[in-house]
């Protein structure tokens, strides 16, 4: 809901930026051509390969290998852009914690993907069409890196003026996460904890089965439910 | 000629975004397996945190860390949307992983199509 909220802004913000056509700096169009940029250019390209090759790979070890690899990569260049924090998380979470998880499911389940004759035309066809959409909408949208983009100009700059004044941590999304949006942060740790509980319930129901009949598994689910009660 | 180069140069990160996230639309629709769709799924989700990091940065300037040193910073905000988002999604992730292992449980396979076969009611 917040997202929503923060979303809404964000038009908002960009419907009066786009009133106000900002002329363009000619020092601005030289900084777009930093060594920053070439970097991320770089890193977005391998993790554009990266993609198509979990597209391609069959066996299921080497996709969750690939995405661990994607992972990382998407951690980099989220350090390019200045995200630490995020980068940070995704490169524990994502890159660490998913791939244990995805180990594991593949050790529960048995691991390789065979070849199905499964039409591709229709997918694609979504797929292209979606893309076209999204590029047309991406085209007016302001150049990357520039500082006077609408997204900088209305809370962002309250939340850094407020965190310097009032002595919060140093480390704004910090201040950001803990303080002003404090709730929010209670909200993510309930999502946390009842996808947790959810798992439990769902691994701990089936974990005595070894035989694959629905029958057995609805018994053993009865079972559980009355000895927790 | 100069200019659409330049402008493709300033828009490359959208359109990359928007390659993974048509990629993991198409994982999602065109694979049968339940854990490759899930990743699929995971993909669009890394570029939804690509969409909202890239307008946040501002080039020369530093990481949101207060310094006196330096006296403009990116964008805190999606920052924060999106570290929200990256523990949200791994919980969702492992909630859906745990389905996929009950329904091998239940069916015997993760294949979509093998499942279909099995139980008449999906269709």
């Amino acid at each position: 809901m917040i997202l929503a909220a923060a979303e809404r802004a964000q038009t908002a913000e960009q419907a009066a930026g786009a009133a106000a056509t900002v002329p363009k700096d000619p020092a601005m169009a030289a900084v777009t051509a930093n060594a920053e940029t070439f970097v991320m250019m770089i890193l977005l390209t391998l993790l554009a390969a990266i993609t198509l090759a979990i597209i391609r790979q069959r066996n299921m070890f080497g996709v969750v290998i690939l995405a661990s690899i994607y992972s990382f990569l998407m951690a980099s260049v989220m350090l390019a852009l200045d995200a630490v924090d995020v980068a940070m998380t995704e490169a524990s979470v994502g890159a660490g914690i998913s791939t244990v998880v995805l180990l594991t499911t593949l050790y529960l389940t048995g691991s390789v993907e065979y070849p199905r004759p499964r039409s591709v035309a229709i997918p694609l066809f979504v797929s292209l069409v979606v893309g076209a959409a999204l590029v047309w909408g991406t085209i007016g949208l302001p150049d990357f890196g520039i500082a006077d983009a609408p997204i900088h100009k209305h809370v962002a700059p309250t939340y850094i003026e407020y965190s310097k004044k009032h002595e919060m941590p140093p480390n704004m999304v910090t201040a950001v996460l803990a303080d002003f949006r404090g709730f929010d942060t209670l909200g993510e740790t309930t999502v946390v904890f009842t996808a947790g509980i959810g798992v439990l319930l769902l691994l701990q129901g089936g974990w005595r089965t070894s035989g694959n009949s629905r029958r057995d598994d609805e018994d053993n689910e009865l079972d559980i439910d009355g000895g927790e009660a | 000629m100069i200019e659409t180069l330049e402008n493709f140069a300033n828009h490359y990160n959208f359109f990359i975004t928007i390659f993974l996230m048509i990629s993991g639309l198409f994982i999602v629709i065109a694979r049968g397996n339940l854990i490759k769709k899930l990743i699929g799924l995971s993909l669009f989700q890394t570029s939804v945190y690509l969409l909202y990091l890239t307008p946040a940065k501002i080039l020369n300037a530093t990481a949101p860390i207060y310094d006196k040193q330096y006296s403009t910073y990116s964008n805190p905000l999606p920052h924060v949307l999106m570290l929200t988002a990256i523990v949200v999604g791994v919980a969702t992730f492992a909630l859906g992983l745990a389905l996929v292992v009950r329904i091998k449980e239940a069916y015997g396979t993760i294949e979509e199509d093998e499942i279909f076969a099995k139980d008449p009611e999906a269709e």
